[in-house]
C-alpha cells in the first residue's frame, strides 16, 4: 500500500469511507512528514494538537454515518487567513502577535465540512511578492531542483508555503490567494494545480487585505479533481462580503470528465513575448496539440491592451495596498512602538513591522493617490483595466477559454531577482490581467523544462464558468501525464 | 527622474513611514524605475473610457442589508490584541494639548 501522505485528496477521502485507515492515522502520517520537512520552512505555524483532536472527532463522524464532504481530510492554510484562536501573520513582523479572535468566512466554511488544519503557510509578507522571499519568516524552498544541480529555487509566490505544502505530500491540499497571481504561479513552479476563480466567487472575509477589487482565494491541490473537490467546499455567499456572490455554487467536480469536443480554445497573440524561451513556445504548443486531440478547436484571439496589464496592475495594486494597511498603526492590534507623540508611534510601528517590499508598494500606492498625480496615474490605470475588461469581454463572445503559459520562465534560484523589484514583478506577466477583469483561471502542471522544473499552462474561463475550466484542465492533466517529484532530499 | 527626494519625504510622511537618508535614496531609485516604467500607460488613449474601480458583477448592484444592529457585545475580543487597553478601550499617547 502507498503511504497515506502519497494518497491524493480524492483517494484520502475514499479511503476514510472505505474504512482502509482513519482521520487519525491520515492526519498523524501527515503530522511526521510536516515535522520532517521542516527544512521546506513551509509553516509559519504547525497545529498537531488541533489537527489530532479535530481528526478524532471525525472519526466518530465517519464511525456514526455523520460524515461530511470533506471529512477527516488535513489541509494548510496561508497565513493570510484569520484562524481563530490561531496565530495569524501574514508573514509580516506588523502581524507577528496577532491571534485573531474570529474564522475567515472561507476557513470556516471548510471546517464545517469536515477538513482539518494542519497548520498556517508561509507567504510573501502581506501576500506581496512572487517568489515567497519577502516573507518575515524567511523564504521558503521549493521542493524541485534543477537536473545535477544543488541550487536552492524558490517556490514562487506568494502562496509559496501552500504550493511547497502540496508538492511536498506535506498537506492534501492547501488554500492560497491570488491577486495578480499568487495561486497560478507558485503552482506553476511546484507542479501543482492552482486555481484563482471569478472574483466574487469566494467570500473575502477574514482575509486580511491586500487589494481589495483584485484579492481572491482559492485551493493548490496536486490534482484537477482534488482541486473542484477543495473549491467546492470553500465557496458561499456571504453577506459579511458585499462582493460575494449570489450566485449558485455547482457541483464542480461533476464537470471533470466532461468532453471538450466542439468547445473554442483562444490563443492570444500578445501573450508571445519578444525573448520568450523556445521551451515555453514548445508547452504551449503541446497544450494546442492536445485539446484539438480531444476535439477542441484552436482559433487565434487578439487582447490588444496585454502589454498594458502589468504597469496598470502595479498601479492599481498598491494604491488599495495603501489604503488597506493604513489600519496597522500599533494601535488595535499587531506591532507597536511606544512613544509620548502619537505621530512617532505610527511611524516607528510602520518602519520597524513593515519589510521593504511592503514599503515600496504602500509608498508607490501613496504617491499615485495624492494630489497632482490621482489623475494620471490612479484614474488612468482604472481606465486602461476597462479596456483589459473590454478585450476579454470582446473575445469570449467567439471563445470558450483561452490557454497561455502560466509564467515565463520555471522557478528561478534563491535570491536571484529579490534585489530588482521590476525583473520580480514582471514574472506575473501572464496572471495579472486575469485579475483586472475578475475572470477564474487554472494553472495546470503541463511538463518539464530541459532542467527538470515544472511548467504549468493557464487556462482562462468566463466569469463563474470554473466548471469549463475544469473540464480542459482535466484534458491537459491527462495528456501530460505529469509525475510528482520523487526524490524527497528535503526530508530530514 | 520623475519623483526627487523631497517629493520621496513628503510620501513617507503621508504614508507614515520613517527612513534613514540611505535608505530615502535607495527608495527613491527604486520609486523612479517603477514609476517610470508605469508611464508608459499615458500612451494608452482613454479619453472615452470610463474607469472599473471592481470587476465584481454589479447586474444587481450591491447588495445592501437592512440598516439593524446584527452584531456585537464583544468588546473584550476586540481589544485583546490591542498593545495597551483599559476597560474595553483603546489607549493612546496624548493627541491634544
Amino acid at each position: 500500500m502507498k503511504k497515506l501522505t502519497e494518497l491524493c485528496l480524492y483517494d484520502a477521502r475514499e479511503g476514510l469511507l472505505n474504512k482502509d485507515f482513519t482521520s487519525k492515522e491520515l492526519v498523524l502520517d501527515h503530522i511526521a512528514v510536516m515535522e520532517s520537512s521542516r527544512s521546506l520552512n513551509a509553516f509559519i505555524t504547525e497545529t498537531p494538537e488541533i489537527a489530532i483532536k479535530s481528526a478524532e472527532n471525525s472519526d466518530s463522524r465517519l464511525n456514526k454515518g455523520t460524515n461530511r464532504d470533506l471529512e477527516g481530510i488535513p489541509i494548510g492554510v496561508k497565513d493570510m487567513f484569520c484562524t481563530k484562536g490561531v496565530l495569524t501573520t501574514a508573514s509580516s513582523k506588523m502581524l507577528s502577535n496577532f491571534i485573531p479572535p474570529y474564522e475567515s468566512t472561507v476557513t470556516n466554511n471548510l471546517w464545517n465540512e469536515g477538513a482539518i488544519l494542519l497548520g498556517k503557510l508561509n507567504n510573501d509578507e502581506f501576500a506581496m511578492g512572487s517568489s515567497n522571499e519577502t516573507s518575515f519568516y524567511g523564504p521558503v524552498i521549493n521542493p524541485w531542483k534543477g537536473n545535477n544541480n544543488e541550487q536552492n529555487l524558490v517556490p514562487g509566490g506568494s502562496s509559496g508555503g501552500s504550493s511547497a505544502s502540496v508538492a511536498a505530500n506535506i498537506s492534501l491540499g492547501a488554500l492560497g490567494t491570488d491577486t495578480g497571481g499568487s495561486i497560478r504561479q507558485p503552482a506553476s513552479f511546484t507542479g501543482t494545480v492552482g486555481l484563482k476563480p471569478t472574483y466574487g466567487r469566494c467570500s473575502r472575509w477574514g482575509i486580511i487585505a491586500f487589494a481589495s477589487s483584485l484579492d481572491q482565494a482559492g485551493p493548490i491541490t496536486r490534482n484537477v479533481r482534488d482541486n473542484a473537490i477543495l473549491l467546492k467546499n470553500m465557496c458561499s455567499h456571504d453577506p459579511k462580503d458585499t462582493t460575494s456572490s449570489s450566485k449558485k455554487i455547482p457541483n464542480f467536480e461533476e464537470s471533470i470528465g466532461n468532453s471538450v469536443k466542439g468547445l473554442k480554445v483562444g490563443i492570444p497573440n500578445e501573450f508571445f513575448q519578444e525573448g520568450m524561451s523556445n521551451e515555453i513556445i514548445d508547452i504551449w504548443d503541446k497544450g494546442k496539440e492536445w485539446l484539438k486531440k480531444s476535439g477542441a478547436e484552436i482559433i487565434d484571439i487578439s487582447l490588444p491592451n496585454t502589454k498594458y496589464a502589468l504597469p496598470c496592475y502595479y498601479i492599481i495594486a498598491p494604491a488599495e495596498a495603501s489604503s488597506n494597511l493604513a489600519r496597522y498603526d500599533g494601535v488595535r492590534f499587531g506591532h507597536s512602538v511606544n512613544s509620548s507623540d502619537i505621530n512617532e508611534m505610527y511611524r516607528a510601528t510602520r518602519s520597524e513591522g513593515f519589510g521593504d517590499e511592503v514599503k515600496r508598494r504602500i509608498m508607490i500606492g501613496t504617491y499615485v493617490l495624492s494630489s497632482g498625480y490621482y489623475d494620471a496615474y490612479y484614474l488612468k490605470a482604472q481606465k486602461v483595466r476597462s479596456l483589459i475588461t473590454e478585450d476579454y469581454n470582446k473575445v469570449f463572445n467567439s471563445v470558450d477559454v483561452i490557454l497561455t503559459p502560466s509564467t515565463p520562465n520555471s522557478a528561478f534560484g534563491l535570491n536571484e531577482k529579490s534585489d530588482d523589484p521590476l525583473s520580480m514583478y514582471l514574472n506575473d506577466i501572464f496572471t495579472v490581467p486575469v485579475n483586472l477583469a475578475g475572470l477564474p483561471a487554472i494553472s495546470v502542471p503541463a511538463g518539464l523544462d530541459s532542467n527538470g522544473l515544472p511548467l504549468g499552462l493557464q487556462l482562462i474561463g468566463k466569469p463563474f464558468e470554473e466548471e469549463t475550466i475544469y473540464s480542459f484542465a482535466k484534458v491537459i492533466e491527462d495528456s501530460a501525464n505529469f509525475k510528482n517529484i520523487e526524490n524527497q532530499w528535503w526530508v530530514q | 527622474m520623475s519623483v526627487d527626494k523631497d517629493n520621496v519625504v513628503k510620501i513617507a510622511k503621508l504614508s507614515k513611514i520613517s527612513f534613514k537618508d540611505d535608505e530615502i535614496e535607495k527608495f527613491q531609485e527604486d520609486l523612479n524605475q517603477i514609476i517610470d516604467w508605469v508611464d508608459q500607460l499615458s500612451e494608452v488613449n482613454t479619453e472615452t473610457v470610463s474607469p472599473t474601480f471592481s470587476s465584481f458583477d454589479n447586474d444587481k448592484g450591491m447588495k445592501k442589508r437592512e440598516d439593524i444592529i446584527n452584531d456585537g457585545n464583544y468588546r473584550e475580543d476586540i481589544t485583546v490584541n490591542a498593545p495597551n487597553s483599559e476597560e474595553g478601550f483603546f489607549l493612546v499617547p496624548k493627541v491634544i494639548d
